[in-house]
């Protein structure tokens, strides 16, 4: 498997295992795409989040990194005219459904919207869009955490986690299109689901809809 | 080895000749059962058939078939009596059905006023080649559709199927790669991708169980032909499927149906069992060394499970929602195993081409889109339909010779392809040839082949909004682009039919975000998605900047747009139809005896329009409503 092959991103050489997806090997070379859904367990990644987009030579239009292999002598640039107004359209409309009120927001200051904002230079409020926040109540049952799914950005770490590491099953994605959320089976509180508080889904959560309390 | 399966073919051909030929000498009724033709009322007709037939005593069989593609003039009928040319008749009905039995059956007189067409060239009577839809059509896959029994085998084997599996059974499944790959047989489920090369990335695999599964989820609004085919000649997508299991190595193979066609559902499952016992399917397929069976999944009715890895992803019990790609589903498809995928109609082709060669197929349609292309033909057109036409056609010649045109003298507007992620291409494209390259320039696309005309009457704004409003209902909600991207679009369109959006930078950003989508969305549902509202602003500019600067809806659709009003200068006082009509008592009759409108009542149900009699078409819409104020100012004068 660990075949070595080398890359090049933005101008940098780099050796990597082969196959291994292009995301994960900028990231661990410290060269920084941003990126919300990533987790390198799921396989196929889910790809959902549309933020980690590149140029590769020889693709005619950006790709997205989480689920590209990386392959002997590929040519990588992570920002790129295209791959900017991607990003930042990507980058509006998830905020475009986010509430933003990041001094009351419990993730001020370690939110990776605000990191992604601050690496791209991206404004944090909207400037083409009109919000789309949903009017949907704070899930504070729990007694460890609390559950806002208006900061929620759909990225499926939570889910991840509960259904693969703490194996229990608590929370998944339910609802189609617009109204896709996450949710406890049958929309319960989270006090009435299977969830044992274990805080794993927390932990992961990169933005302010699942935090702990205090 | 391999010749013997020829030879258990020919026997098993020898009696399904027989026992055609046997029913032929008895005449027979053939009454267009498919779903087209029972919502018209076909099985009433079937009935009335069958009981005449039964009351006079007859020795005739009345037998169900598929559907022939007219569908506008169903319930059809075709009669075959020995010593006559078969003919067909459209817009049976109970009593029509009765006449014919006596006049035609019992006497002998065919009863030509009600015939449509003849089955077969004579001095009398006119065939399909004879009309102007004739010349152009040219039916590949739909020949048989409409004329053999689905639900027997013998009908099938008659036309010589099964002989293309008799017949690759004796050849390499290498070879049989081949013939498709040079065929260049191009997938109909919309983006046209080379079967060959498809099934030659899944043969390779090493893994040994592989699937092929035939996509009949058919999601298109409007669109029937998949369905129809399923119903009409079921053999021919099993056949077409097997000999693809055969080229690929194949173990198993999956129908998968939406739960709304239990017609073509039931068809199938019929022929299957029917094809099983006849030893086509099964172990040791024809004798050869060639096991393969098929089995059939009822899907769940979701638009975007029609998308292959979500097709996927919901025969395994899990939610229908497409997921990346690489890897490719014939590297790792239906249980993370090397699975093909295509439509109902590629597999059709596939008989075809193995019984009559690559070159044959090749010798329709043009070099980079050979063979035929399948429509199902609807909206302001005179002849709506199923039509089966070369690749090549131009859209004019469809819509004009094979479709005879747009009805009640109105003009042509433009012409919607591709289903709800098509384009709309206004006049100046209609002489674009319809093939997979040609029509994705145009900024359409080929689709699974639904194709709605539209007319004068129609707002390409309003019908931009339309189908936008239908991707953005069916995304999956996954992706970023899709799920927020399509609502921002849907509202930017609202806003515009509306009246309520008077700042033309509003069509840059619709523009701006609909390229983003199509560049930036997962799955081809969000990379489609846009193409109805990137297409109108194309080709529509004008209409959507007039929305927008004069509040003014030029084909008088948009409902916040127009007004109704009651011209005093065409209304007969007379006449109370119009009052009688509204549903909200907004229609007065004024002091001098002439009606006039409530606006505030009005809720723009149309009916007054509808009803006011036609000597005095004294109903008209005005647009923008502002101008109201002048037409009643001026005839109060
Ligand atoms: C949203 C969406 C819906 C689709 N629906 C269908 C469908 O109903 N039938 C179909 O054959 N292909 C459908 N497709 C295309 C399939 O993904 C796939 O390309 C096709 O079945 C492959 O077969 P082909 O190569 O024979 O066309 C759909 C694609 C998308 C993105
Ligand atoms: S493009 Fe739309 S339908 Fe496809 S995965 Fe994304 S959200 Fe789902």
């Amino acid at each position: 498997m660990s075949k070595k092959i080398t890359l090049t991103i933005d101008g940098r050489e780099i050796t990597a295992p082969e196959g291994e997806k292009l995301l994960w090997v900028a990231l661990d070379n410290d060269i920084y795409i941003p990126n919300l859904c990533a987790v390198k367990e799921i396989d196929p990644p889910q790809a959902s989040c549309r933020l980690c987009f590149v140029e590769v030579e020889g693709y005619r239009e950006p790709v997205t990194a989480c689920n590209l292999a990386v392959t002997e002598g590929m040519v990588v640039k992570t920002r790129s005219p295209a791959v900017d107004r991607l990003v930042k359209t990507a980058f509006e409309l998830l905020l475009s459904d986010h509430r933003l009120k990041c001094s009351e927001c419990p993730k001020n200051r370690s939110c990776e919207l605000q990191k992604i904002a601050k690496e791209r230079r991206l404004k944090l409020r909207l400037t083409r869009f009109r919000p789309l926040v949903k009017d949907l109540p704070i899930d504070d049952s729990p007694d460890t955490f609390a559950f806002d799914p208006t900061r929620c950005v759909l990225c499926g770490r939570c889910v991840w986690e509960d259904h693969e590491v703490a194996g229990v099953g608590a929370i998944g994605f339910s609802r189609r299109g617009i109204d896709r959320r996450v949710t406890t089976f049958g929309d319960t509180s989270l006090a009435d689901s299977p969830c044992i508080e274990c805080g794993f889904c927390v932990e992961v959560c990169p933005v302010g809809a699942l935090s702990f309390k205090e | 080895m391999g010749q013997a399966s020829t030879e258990l073919y020919e026997k098993i051909k020898a009696a399904a000749t027989e026992k055609i030929t046997a029913l032929k000498q008895k005449p027979v009724v053939l009454v267009g059962m498919a779903t087209c033709g029972k919502a018209a009322g076909a099985e009433k007709v079937r009935e009335a058939f069958k009981k005449e037939i039964e009351s006079h005593g007859l020795e005739a069989q009345v037998i169900d078939v598929g559907c022939m593609g007219h569908c506008y003039a169903e319930p059809l009928a075709i009669i075959a009596k020995p010593g006559h040319t078969p003919l067909c008749y459209g817009y049976v009905d109970e009593e029509l059905a009765k006449r014919l039995v006596i006049d035609f059956l019992v006497n002998d007189d065919p009863c030509y006023e009600f015939a449509m067409v003849a089955l077969e060239t004579n001095d009398v009577f006119p065939t399909f080649s004879d009309f102007p839809r004739g010349v152009y059509e040219q039916k590949m896959i739909l020949e048989h559709c409409g004329f053999i029994d689905p639900e027997d085998i013998d009908h099938y084997i008659d036309k010589d199927g099964y002989a293309a599996l008799a017949k690759i059974l004796t050849l390499e499944p290498e070879e049989v790669l081949e013939e498709v790959k040079s065929a260049n047989l191009r997938g109909r489920g919309g983006a046209g991708f080379p079967a060959g090369t498809k099934w030659e990335a899944c043969r390779k695999q090493k893994e040994p169980v592989k699937y092929v599964i035939c996509n009949g989820d058919e999601g298109d609004p409007g669109a029937f032909m998949d369905r129809s085919i399923l119903e009409s000649n079921p053999h021919q997508v099993i056949e077409g499927l097997i000999i693809s299991a055969y080229a690929i190595g194949a173990t198993e193979g999956y129908f998968y149906i939406r739960a709304e066609y239990p017609q073509a559902i039931r068809t199938i499952r019929t022929a299957l069992e029917q094809a099983r016992e006849k030893g086509f399917l099964g172990k040791s397929i024809l004798g050869s060394d060639f096991d393969f069976e098929i089995k059939v999944f009822q899907g769940s009715g979701a638009f975007v499970c029609g998308e292959g890895s979500a097709l996927v992803s919901s025969m395994e019990g899990k939610m229908g929602i497409p997921r990346p790609r690489p890897p490719r589903l014939t590297t790792s498809g239906f249980r993370g195993k090397p699975t093909v995928v295509n439509n109902v109609k590629t597999f059709c082709y596939v008989p075809l081409i193995m019984k009559n060669g690559a070159d044959w197929f090749k010798s329709t349609g043009t070099p980079g889109s050979p063979g035929t292309a399948v429509f199902t033909l609807v909206g302001k057109i005179t002849n709506s339909g199923l039509v089966e036409v070369p690749m090549g056609t131009t859209l004019r010649q469809l819509i004009y010779d094979v479709g005879e045109g747009i009805p009640d003298e109105k003009e042509f507007k433009a012409v919607q392809i591709g289903g709800p992620s098509g384009g709309c291409l206004p006049e100046s494209a209609l002489d674009v040839p319809i093939d997979f390259d040609s029509l994705e320039e145009a900024g359409a696309m080929m689709g699974s082949g639904g194709l709605v005309v539209l007319n004068e009457d129609d707002c390409m704004v309003g019908i931009a909004r339309y189908f936008l409003e239908f991707v953005q209902k069916e995304s999956c909600g996954k992706c970023t682009f899709c799920r927020l991207g399509t609502k921002h679009m849907l509202e930017i369109l609202n806003d515009i039919t509306q009246g309520k959006e008077k700042d033309l930078a509003s069509l840059d950003l619709l523009r701006e975000l609909a390229e983003d989508i199509k560049a930036g969305s997962l799955c081809n549902l969000g990379k489609t998605a846009p193409n109805p509202v990137l297409t109108t602003l194309r080709y529509f500019w004008d209409e959507y900047i007039v929305h927008i600067t004069e509040g003014r809806c030029p084909a008088l659709m948009c409902k916040d747009l127009i007004v109704y009003y009651i011209a005093p200068e065409l209304c007969s006082k007379l006449c109370n139809v119009c009052v009688g009509s509204c549903p909200t008592e907004a229609i007065y009759t004024r002091e001098d005896g002439l009606k006039a409108i409530d606006q505030e009542k009005c809720v723009k149900c149309d009916n007054c329009l509808k009803t006011c009699p036609p000597q005095y078409n004294a109903v008209i819409k005005l647009s923008p409503p502002e101008m109201l104020k002048e037409k009643e100012g001026g005839s109060a004068k």
